[in-house]
């Protein structure tokens, strides 16, 4: 699109949120940062280095560790017009805020009908990092899709960080945006603008194909592409289909894929039973039966609390083996 | 000199505005309550009857429409002070289209937020730190609102009711803590759910001010929440204020089962402290108001209540088209079963 004719500069995911995040403060004055460790601390995982020095307290707010009363207060100053940008320093502490995100921010604008909006973003890692363990390990963004009044994100490269999260604080609704802990150190381009957007709600084909559909969002992504380029030299054509938002969801994108291809894997990360691949892949069987030659395949993370022991993590988590492994169910 | 003071926030025309309101809280309060019977009403409905004192005080504290008030689910008696249209109230009451959110809240759920209510909210302890929130903005903002924020003593055992007073006071938040200690958490009394009854001596460890005080004498209440309004509005700081009074109806309309908690005998006991007979009382001692004005009052009062009920119950129910309005501000929810 436009974007690639203006100049741009290669970063990580990570420095392309960092970026954002300090445009935001300093585009709109009702725009903060607030979370554990983010300011004196520089953030657990670095993404707000350097800006409490920059932009001071009132910008960039430490909390104690209280992810359900902080994460109120940023929903009650969102209803008089602020818009709060809460870091979860690991999207498993959003657990403790699930009362506050789920029966009280998804529903401001309904249960008031329509006087009171809450234009809120809540950010972290979701997902596998390295031998964390069962307690910070959670993909929550399947819960939080299943909630109406969120929006749900879950970019795969910096170009879409960088431009979903703008996206995002300047969104009028709640919005949860799910960052992978293996996306920070992934590289690339991102444009030098600072009001480039990617809007919330649009599926991307990062690899067109013909033979079959990788669908996926977050970190799945990069697998998928990986998981592409080895099926390639088998001679295999596979699309590689970036869902990065899951709510609202873009059946339109993922539907003509499939209807190009015939046949469909959706990856993702969580656990497989019950997780948000099972309503991809509901869909696409409600709505593209006809042009499916073979049933959906889900590929998704192993059904057991996330162990410690690396082989047993990474034993849990889809790579790029059982994703081509899927690719060989459908025949 | 403070003799002097008091007078004039005692005038006569003052005090039969309280009386006035609290009667028509009352009157409204009791009208739910038969059209709740009447099946007008579903779902669960939480009444006032018995704590108008604490509303009307509050209420003439603040600088109504400016500052920021929040509670849980019992609040029907806020916005009627505050000068919504009551029809609108009711409407929402009785989840029709004329209602302040056009159904979709009901009786828990009553807001108005350009009068600066912000609810009217269903989780006990959940809108605590919302209520943060509203205060952290004006801190933010740097405006001089103070947040009024209800709760009442089932609420103040939530967790998060104490994260908010944390932050409240390590952030001087300026927010009043107003707990409706009406004695019962639902169906738990005091003692069964407080490991110290005395919940004003909650907010010290948060290096929160405190006290408790006595909230069915509405003129004495007011006073006390005037000065500790002024007060947090100048020293802009938290306060965590132990309301004492007590509700005469059941928890909800459908707490049918009060004996199981209370006995007649103490019902009747509290209802000596009934906050309108109480002004009334004074009102005759003063001679500023006769029986039969109160009676006449009480007359209109009733009348404008049924008119309200009248106009409400002739608004229509919500279209079925409504259902997907304002899930979202700027696109429509996955629709279907």
């Amino acid at each position: 699109m436009a974007a690639t004719q203006i100049a741009s500069t290669t970063m990580s995911y990570r420095d392309a949120i960092s970026k954002v995040l300090a445009e935001e403060i300093e585009n709109d004055e009702n725009v903060f940062l607030i979370g554990e460790d983010i300011g004196r601390y520089q953030g657990t995982f670095r993404v707000t280095q350097g800006m409490f020095d920059k932009f001071g307290p009132k910008r960039v707010i430490d909390t104690p560790i209280t992810e359900c009363g902080f994460t109120g207060i940023a929903i009650g100053a969102a209803m008089t017009g602020l818009r709060p940008v809460v870091e979860m320093m690991t999207m498993s502490f959003s657990i403790l805020a699930m009362d506050q995100i789920i029966n009280h921010a998804a529903k401001i604008h309904y249960m008031t009908g329509g006087q009171a909006k809450c234009p809120l973003v809540i950010r972290g890692p979701g997902g596998a990092a390295k031998q964390l363990s069962a307690q910070h390990t959670h993909c929550v963004e399947g819960w939080y899709a299943h909630a109406p009044g969120l929006k749900v994100v879950a970019p795969a490269t910096p170009i879409d960080a960088y431009g979903m999260l703008r996206a995002a604080i300047r969104d009028d609704n709640p919005v949860i945006f799910t960052e992978n802990p293996g996306l920070y150190t992934v590289m690339g381009e991102v444009p030098d603008d600072k009001d480039f957007m990617v809007p919330l709600g649009k599926a991307n084909i990062l690899v067109e194909g013909t033979d079959v559909s990788l669908i996926g969002y977050s970190r799945m992504t990069q697998v998928n592409l990986a998981a592409a380029e080895a099926l390639a030299k088998e001679g295999i054509s596979a699309e590689v289909v970036d869902v990065r938002s899951l709510s609202p969801l873009d059946m339109t994108t993922i539907n003509a894929s499939v209807a190009k291809t015939h046949r469909a894997v959706v990856v993702y990360e969580d656990w497989k039973f019950g997780g948000f691949g099972g309503e991809i892949a509901s869909r696409i069987g409600e709505e593209s039966f006809d042009d499916l030659d073979a049933p959906v395949v889900r590929c998704g993370g192993l059904n057991v609390p996330t162990p410690y022991a690396r082989n047993l993590e990474l034993e849990c988590i889809p790579d790029v083996d059982d994703v081509i492994a899927a690719v060989r169910k459908l025949g | 000199m403070a003799k002097a003071k008091l007078e004039k926030t005692e005038s006569p025309a003052m005090l039969e505005e309280f009386y006035r309101e609290m009667l028509y809280i009352r009157r409204f309060e009791e009208k739910c309550n038969v059209a709740y019977r009447l099946g007008k009403i579903g779902g669960y409905m939480h009444t006032y009857v018995g704590m108008e004192a604490t509303a009307v005080g509050i209420h003439h504290a603040i600088r109504p429409g400016h500052d920021y008030m929040i509670t849980a689910y019992r609040d029907h008696p806020q916005p009627l002070l505050l000068g919504t249209d009551p029809v609108s109230v009711m409407c929402e009451i009785m989840g029709r289209s004329g209602g302040l959110s056009r159904g979709k809240g009901g009786s828990m759920h009553v807001y108005d937020i350009e009068r600066g209510f912000y609810g009217g909210w269903g989780i006990v302890g959940g809108h605590i730190p919302l209520g943060g929130g509203l205060a952290f903005s004006s801190k933010y903002r740097g405006d001089d609102r103070v947040t009024i924020c209800l709760l009442g003593d089932g609420a103040a055992n939530q967790g998060v009711v104490f994260e908010t007073m944390n932050m409240a006071g390590l952030w001087d938040l300026p927010i009043i803590f107003c707990i409706e200690n009406n004695e019962f958490a639902m169906g738990t009394r005091l003692e069964y759910h407080a490991a110290d009854t005395e919940l004003y001596k909650r907010g010290e460890p948060f290096n929160i001010k405190s006290e408790r005080i006595d909230g069915m004498d509405v003129i004495e209440f007011h006073k006390d929440m005037e000065r500790i309004v002024n007060w947090v509005r100048k020293e802009q700081k938290p306060y965590w204020v132990e309301i004492m009074n007590y509700r005469f109806n059941g928890h909800g309309a459908a707490d049918n089962d009060r004996e199981l908690y209370r006995t007649k005998a103490e019902e009747a006991e509290a209802m000596k402290r009934d906050p309108i007979a109480r002004l009334e009382k004074i009102l005759l001692d003063r001679n500023i108001m006769t029986r039969e004005k109160m009676e006449a009052i009480d007359e209109e009062l009733s009348d404008k209540v049924d008119a309200i009920y009248e106009a409400a119950d002739a608004s229509p129910f919500p279209d079925a088209s409504e259902v997907y309005d304002n899930v979202y501000t700027d696109i429509e929810p996955e629709k279907g079963h």
